[in-house]
């Protein structure tokens, strides 16, 4: 796969239809992949990757790149290209001048999974039919491949492009998931469960902002977190609760539009369950609204700016918060 | 050396929190290893590292320098400084040992910051000597021994016993409060676990990262790369690397309205966050590349140009594992070097 | 506890002079009385209005003033329009001295000085000239060229005119940007006008203004044949803790807060190419 699209990627910057790739670039080690931009077709037979690490959701990087003069190619996974229809919708990106190949999905690698088993002194990791064999400075390792998948991927909602001018290996359909479940059971908590549940994963919060530097769904140029008349803009917190009140006001501003990448969780330093709170929004959008998926297509309105006869009477939305 | 069984690692905490608050690094529920204040129960990490870095015990994230009243036209400062509690921070690695060392010359160099200091004065800091070390260490390449680490007192595991040794006053006093459970002990088998503890270190894929081409006086070479557009490039700018980094010290100063009064705080903040050095008729930093350019230049070169050629990176590996992107300084390094 | 210089004094505005549009002066002492701390020419000191924010500016006195310390202030952003609404009588918070200071004991001393300023970029400079001023045997010639976008947006007008212009020792030389009515002075940039005025380069130079002026001059004062070692200047960046300390103003192996904000042109030449 890795041959298949850095050949069809040469050919593309070769006859001039795309002035530029992005990619995956390899790293140090088997799992630290950059997202890159490769411009020629030396720097694509060098460093270009895709393989189980290659995980990163890189549309967002065509906020910047498709408003450049020439064409960029992009490779995106199934979950990658809801982002792109989502910023296609918001009219973030500039869609002609991107040239898209529909790549195959998951499931892709969490290196955390294998490290949380004790494995350390890493030097590759290769998939032996399902097996992963894992050389490290200590030894041999083993452990199943289905222990090691990042925690989107094993909830994984569809195998489908939505949007492609090219692909590369199969199409899939849209999958029966379970990404609901969790959800589920912490509506099935006590309200202090559910407290307290939020309370302690979002009080390792250390104000990063990875999950909204990745997000695709955060493109505001000027962040209302980074704007001083907010009053909500602080670097750190000034009573724990501050941090918290960072991740709700978020979801509520992506609602709607998160296409469930699940790049938020992917990329915190501290493990917290961020894609909980957005999936919650999508139930119940779902059951409120309508069922949506944000990104599935370009030219449905979203529910939150849309009225339809249909849509759950005010009233009863209000009910539901004062539980 | 004197030393003190594995198995009695509990009764060796409860008698240091009998006297000072005691912090050691511990699992947390997800599996990540943090610093918490020690509680009979609580056991010591098997892994390598904490998640966040050991700064946080002298330079907290946030912190309060100072209260205003406000009535009227008049303001009346409120100096709400006080002497910190004796502490004892047990289980330090020898990168962030060695990150102390750093942040002293930043907060102690005049004017001494009181905050810092007073933290400082009161901690005492026992490290603990690594003997698996990751593949994304490279302390070794700054100058640190993984096998003997600084602090006011070391320890080392043979894997049945633990061993302490004081490195100076504080850490002798240190030891001197526990000695009641100390014995003296042999150290064949310790010998034998740091000689294959650097054996290992010797072919740690990052061994033979070098500092040679970086240095107080490379910032011409160095500044204008054209090596910055492409290593910046993905750089999301979110700050993980200065959070996690034991190292980074940059601070904000903020104005908190309590409704009752202000509290003036420092709080951590990033050189490569976009505000960072926005004023009131401009930026000198608009680009990510401007910033992201900085963070590493601040640590490769201007750092020890300013520091007798210390560098402002211990190896610790966390921007490695934590950053988004996977971008880090090794790279950043690898990439600089080749002319 | 010791002293620590992140925590401020609290000092009392007891004069507010308007000097054009959009620049005021304020004197402040200590409400005790008298000034809060000395100072030499160049330094700066942190004001504040505790909820509304902190700000690095140059003191504008000599510090030969015994009486009180005076900042010139020109209205750009939150913490300043908040100042130049401030009655007589508010207290601030301050702190300081920050930055080193222009040699005026070292290697300015015996010197003929040239200062050229622009806009507010006279506030810093105003220190060395009184002090100058007052220690008169201590230096040679003095001569100052400055200049403002019109008549109305020169700072100290008064004093430039009063004090300078009647001062024998003192040559100064003023000139706006467009003609106005009511005004017979010269007309031009800056930077040309220096180069019309011919100064003689034995002289030390001392600049400040909007950077773009500071390019121009400092391009001219070379093709008079001035040399970078000879012209100092004096910078701003954003600063928040005003030691060297939170990064904020880092610019190379230096700090502006700390390393400067006083530094000779072959100086800033050294720093990379940021500002």
């Amino acid at each position: 796969m890795q041959e298949a699209m850095i050949k069809r990627a040469k050919e593309l910057l070769t006859d001039g239809s795309v002035k530029r790739v992005i990619g995956w670039k390899r790293g140090e080690f088997a799992y630290d992949i950059t997202p890159a931009v490769f411009e020629s077709a030396e720097e694509l037979d060098k460093d270009f990757v895709f393989d189980d690490f290659t995980s990163a959701n890189v549309s967002k990087y065509l906020v910047k790149e498709s408003k450049k003069e020439g064409k960029v190619l992009v490779f995106l996974k199934p979950c990658d290209t809801y982002s792109l229809n989502q910023l296609t919708k918001e009219h973030r990106v500039d869609r002609d001048n991107i040239y898209v190949i529909g790549i195959p999905g998951g499931p892709k690698l969490d290196i955390e999974k294998i490290k949380a088993k004790g494995i350390t002194g890493i030097l590759s990791v290769k998939n032996d039919n399902y097996t992963l064999k894992i050389e490290t400075l200590y030894g041999e390792e083993t452990m199943p491949f289905s222990e090691a998948i990042l925690d989107k991927c094993a909830s994984c909602k569809s195998k489908k492009h939505v949007t492609y001018d090219e692909l590369i290996g199969e199409d899939g359909d849209v999958l029966d998931s379970d990404r609901f479940d969790m959800v589920e059971k912490l509506e099935n908590m006590t309200a202090q469960e559910r407290y307290d549940f939020w309370r302690e994963q979002l009080s390792k919060c250390i104000r990063c902002n990875a999950c909204r530097n990745v997000c695709p769904a955060c493109t505001c140029e000027k962040c209302v977190f980074d704007n001083p008349n907010s009053g909500v803009e602080n670097k750190a917190a000034s009573d724990s609760f501050e941090e918290n009140m960072f991740h709700i006001i978020r979801a509520f501003h992506v609602a709607g539009r998160c296409t469930d990448c699940g790049e938020c969780s992917r990329v915190c330093p501290q493990n917290i369950p961020l894609h909980l709170l957005n999936r919650k929004f999508i139930k119940d959008i779902n059951s409120l609204y309508g069922e949506y998926q944000a990104g599935a297509d370009t030219t449905s309105r979203a529910p939150l700016t849309d009225y339809t006869a249909d849509d759950c009477e005010a009233s009863i939305v209000h009910e539901r918060g004062a539980e | 050396m004197l030393k003190i069984s594995l198995s009695r690692l509990e009764e060796l905490f409860a008698a240091i929190a009998e006297k000072q608050t005691l912090y050691i690094p511990s699992d947390r529920a997800d599996g990540a290893a943090e610093f918490t204040k020690w509680e009979p129960g609580k056991a010591l990490t098997q892994k390598l590292n904490t998640l966040r870095s050991a700064k946080d015990f002298f330079f907290p994230q946030t912190e309060n320098i100072v209260d205003f009243k406000m009535e009227g036209k008049n303001i009346q400062v409120i100096d709400q400084r006080s002497e910190h509690e004796d502490f004892v921070i047990f289980g330090v690695r020898p990168c962030d040992a060695r990150s102390f060392t750093i942040l002293d010359k930043v907060f102690l160099s005049e004017p001494v910051d009181s905050f810092y200091k007073n933290r400082r004065d009161h901690g005492t800091v026992v490290t603990m000597a690594c003997s698996r070390p990751a593949e994304t260490c490279f302390c070794g390449t700054f100058g640190i021994d993984a096998t003997e680490p600084e602090g006011d007192a070391a320890c080392w595991s043979d894997g049945e016993d633990l061993f302490i040794k004081a490195n100076n006053d504080k850490g002798q006093a240190f030891v001197d409060s526990i000695s009641s459970l100390l014995e003296e002990g042999d150290t064949a088998k310790l010998d034998q676990v740091k000689a294959k503890t650097k054996e290992i270190l010797s072919r740690l894929p990052l061994a033979n990262l070098s500092t040679a081409t970086f240095g107080g006086d490379t910032l011409n070479e160095h500044f204008n790369s054209e090596k910055w557009a492409e290593l910046s490039e993905s750089c999301l700018g979110c700050g993980t690397c200065t959070f996690v980094c034991p190292t980074c010290q940059c601070y904000d100063i903020k104005d908190f309205n309590t409704g009752n009064g202000i509290k003036r705080f420092r709080c951590w903040d990033s050189c490569m966050y976009s505000d960072f050095t926005k004023m009131a008729h401009g930026n000198p930093r608009t680009s990510q590349l401007e910033r992201f350019r900085q963070r590493f230049m601040h640590k490769l070169v201007y750092f020890p140009a300013n520091n007798n050629g210390e560098f402002g990176c211990v190896g610790c590996g966390r921007c490695l594992s934590k950053c988004p992107i996977s971008m880090n300084i090794v790279k950043v390094m690898k990439a600089l070097e080749v002319k | 506890m010791n002293n620590d210089t992140l925590i401020p004094h609290v000092g009392v505005v007891t004069d507010i002079r308007i000097d054009t549009p959009d620049v005021k002066t304020f004197r402040v002492v200590s409400p005790e009385g008298g000034k809060v701390f000395e100072h030499m020419p160049g330094q700066c000191a942190m004001l504040s209005t505790p909820g509304v924010g902190e700000a690095m500016f140059s003191i504008t006195s000599s510090p030969t003033n015994k009486e009180f310390m005076e900042f010139s202030i020109k209205k750009c952003g939150c913490l300043t329009e908040w100042l130049h609404a401030m009655e007589v009588g508010q207290q601030i918070t301050i702190r300081g001295p920050y930055g080193n200071a222009f040699p005026v004991d070292t290697e300015l001393k015996g010197k003929d000085l040239l200062f050229i300023a622009g806009g507010i970029g006279l506030a810093p400079l105003r220190s060395v000239i009184n002090y100058v001023r007052d220690k008169r045997s201590d230096y040679g010639q003095v001569q100052i060229v400055y200049g403002s976008r019109s008549k109305d947006d020169l700072v100290d007008y008064k004093e430039i005119i009063d004090e300078w212009m009647a001062d024998p020792g003192v040559e100064v030389d003023l000139t706006i940007d467009n003609p106005q009515e009511g005004w017979d002075g010269h007309v031009g940039f800056v930077p040309n006008y220096v180069k019309e005025l011919k100064p003689s380069t034995n002289k030390t130079v001392l600049v400040c203004g909007p950077p773009i002026m500071i390019k121009f001059t400092l391009a001219g004062l070379k093709e008079l044949g001035f040399t970078e070692t000879q012209v100092y200047t004096t910078m701003e960046l954003r600063m928040k803790c005003g030691v060297g300390k939170c990064g904020r103003c880092n610019i190379g192996n230096k700090y502006v807060c700390k390393d400067g904000p006083v530094f000779r042109f072959d100086q800033l030449d050294a720093l990379p190419d940021e500002y």
